[in-house]
């Protein structure tokens, strides 16, 4: 009881803020009768949203299974390019700094380069998806084994462990709140960028995914349409950051104050 | 327990930089006693001791010790891996070894019970008080049976009931056919509450100022009441004196 308790008391002020906030819209929209191509009212997208379930669903499974194959992705990426810069000093000065191209490229202008490398369909997508997430996976493991305690690794050292043995016992560990504040930072991105990898990679038609249907919405004037499906989109992030925390919190709460 | 000789000639060190910490410090150690390094806050002690742990590389002067025996090591913080309890941070040695997890437990559950730790054996260590974090590192590096054990302050951030309570503890492991201790203090008390020998060392570059053989007997609470015990920490602490004031 007391769990339902503390949960409401961190969930009903954003619940209510997003009440008042889609009641004005609601009201703005039928008060100065603006039309549902220009804005449409809430009510129109929860419409959408069940007059089209089957399709809407549909993409929205296809964006999470691009976006979950993306994410991880750059999870096992992330994770072993930032443990590998940690390892060798010279990647580190010389490579770390160019990763963050990673972060600065502006994935729309290189999406439809990733159509010509790995084609049509799910391969770009994912591709667009671990591109823009990896950068806060290498940053939070690079950051999580700098820092780990030098009279910790001195153990380590003086037992004669390898680099190996002391990243899985030692540095991984020490690296998981931090690899955790990035993992968070690379949900929400991972479904961004799926969802721009579709806009320019994804087929249409029956087997279009999110941003395949918004951009076709998009083209027929469907604006409803086309928040219908980022609505969902933005619940498939909430649910991907949702996720995560949920992990960090079962292998963190026993002994990391972050999560305690 | 092997009878080479364990010690240090002419140690120095010079750090990058040029800082001299180090110089001219010889060391012989007897097998089975207490060596204590006492001296003031800085002066490159604890670098005398980790030349002698092999983790620094003296640039003057050399270690005589087997690099084939069992070191254990204490610091002043307890470093404990605050992910595993008390049990798995006093494994980790062994783990490390990679000794079978038979040996492993049977090891751990011995050191465990010698140090009073058995009841918190699960206790993860931001559960544990600072004394019991202490023991948990004095049990670690004791439970691969080292034949010399080198404890650097390790109980300096302790307050000094606590410090006094762990140290008679301590004097009952390692005393009487226990490792061959070196430990740095800055404390003239608990140097000459466990050592058989006192060297005190002078202000940076560390050397040694003077030798004192202490000759105590048993090292129980009654001791710090004695005359004797108050004797020897006053003519320690006569000679630890001198020496600052030399320096500065």
């Amino acid at each position: 009881m007391k769990g339902f308790a503390r949960a409401w008391s961190i969930t009903w002020p954003p619940l209510a803020v997003v009440f008042v906030l889609l009641s004005l819209w609601e009201l703005v929209v039928v008060v100065f009768g603006i039309p549902v191509y220009l804005l449409p009212a809430p009510h129109q997208v929860v419409v959408e949203l069940f007059t089209n379930a089957d399709r809407l669903l549909l993409a929205t499974g296809r964006t999470a299974v691009a976006t979950g194959l993306g994410f991880l992705m750059s999870v096992v990426i992330g994770v072993v390019s930032g443990s590998l810069l940690s390892m060798v000093p010279f990647a580190r000065r010389g490579v770390y700094p160019l990763t963050l191209l990673l972060q600065m490229v502006p994935l729309v202008a290189i999406a439809p380069m990733l159509v010509i490398w790995f084609g049509y369909g799910l391969p770009s997508v994912v591709a667009a998806a671990c591109i823009v997430s990896v950068f806060p996976v290498i940053a939070g493991t690079l950051d999580g084994l700098q820092s780990v305690d030098r009279g910790l690794l001195e153990i380590f050292r003086i037992r004669g462990a390898g680099p190996l043995r002391t990243w899985w016992m030692l540095g991984l560990p020490w690296s998981l709140p931090s690899l955790f504040t990035g993992l968070r930072i690379a949900a929400g991105l991972a479904v961004i960028g799926a969802i721009v990898g579709e806009f320019v990679g994804a087929y249409g038609g029956d087997r279009a995914p999110l941003g395949a249907v918004i951009t076709s919405a998009l083209k027929q004037n469907r604006t409803e349409t086309v928040f219908a499906a980022v609505a969902l989109a933005s619940l498939l992030g909430f649910l991907l950051f949702g996720i995560v925390n949920a992990v960090g919190w079962l292998l963190l709460r026993r002994w990391h104050a972050s999560e305690s | 327990m092997n009878d080479i000789r364990m010690g240090a000639t002419n140690l120095g060190k010079t750090f990058p930089g040029g800082i001299e910490a180090v110089t001219g410090v010889d060391l012989d150690l007897q097998p089975g006693t207490v060596t204590a390094l006492l001296g003031p806050t800085g002066c490159g002690k604890s670098t005398v001791l980790r030349m002698l742990g092999g983790i620094e590389v003296p640039t003057v002067g050399d270690v005589q010790i087997d690099p084939e025996i069992e070191v254990g090591f204490c610091f002043q913080d307890p470093r404990l891996l605050p992910w595993r309890d008390v049990r798995r941070n006093v494994s980790l040695p062994l783990e490390l070894d990679r000794r079978p997890a038979a040996e492993i437990r049977e090891r751990v559950d011995r050191q465990l019970r010698t140090v009073g730790l058995l009841d918190a054996a699960d206790r993860l260590p931001a559960a544990l008080s600072g004394g019991m974090r202490m023991r948990t590192a004095v049990a670690r590096a004791l439970v691969g049976d080292p034949e010399l054990l080198l404890l650097d302050e390790p109980f300096g951030a302790l307050d000094e009931v606590t410090r006094f309570r762990l140290d008679e503890e301590l004097a009952a492991l390692v005393r009487d056919g226990g490792p061959t201790v070196v430990m740095v203090t800055h404390s003239i008390a608990e140097a000459v509450f466990l050592a058989d020998e006192v060297l005190v060392m002078s202000p940076r570059p560390a050397r040694i100022l003077k030798r004192f053989k202490i000759d105590l007997g048993r090292r129980d609470a009654a001791l710090r009441m004695t005359d004797d015990f108050i004797r020897l920490q006053t003519m320690v602490y006569e000679v630890l004196r001198n020496g600052m004031e030399e320096s500065s």
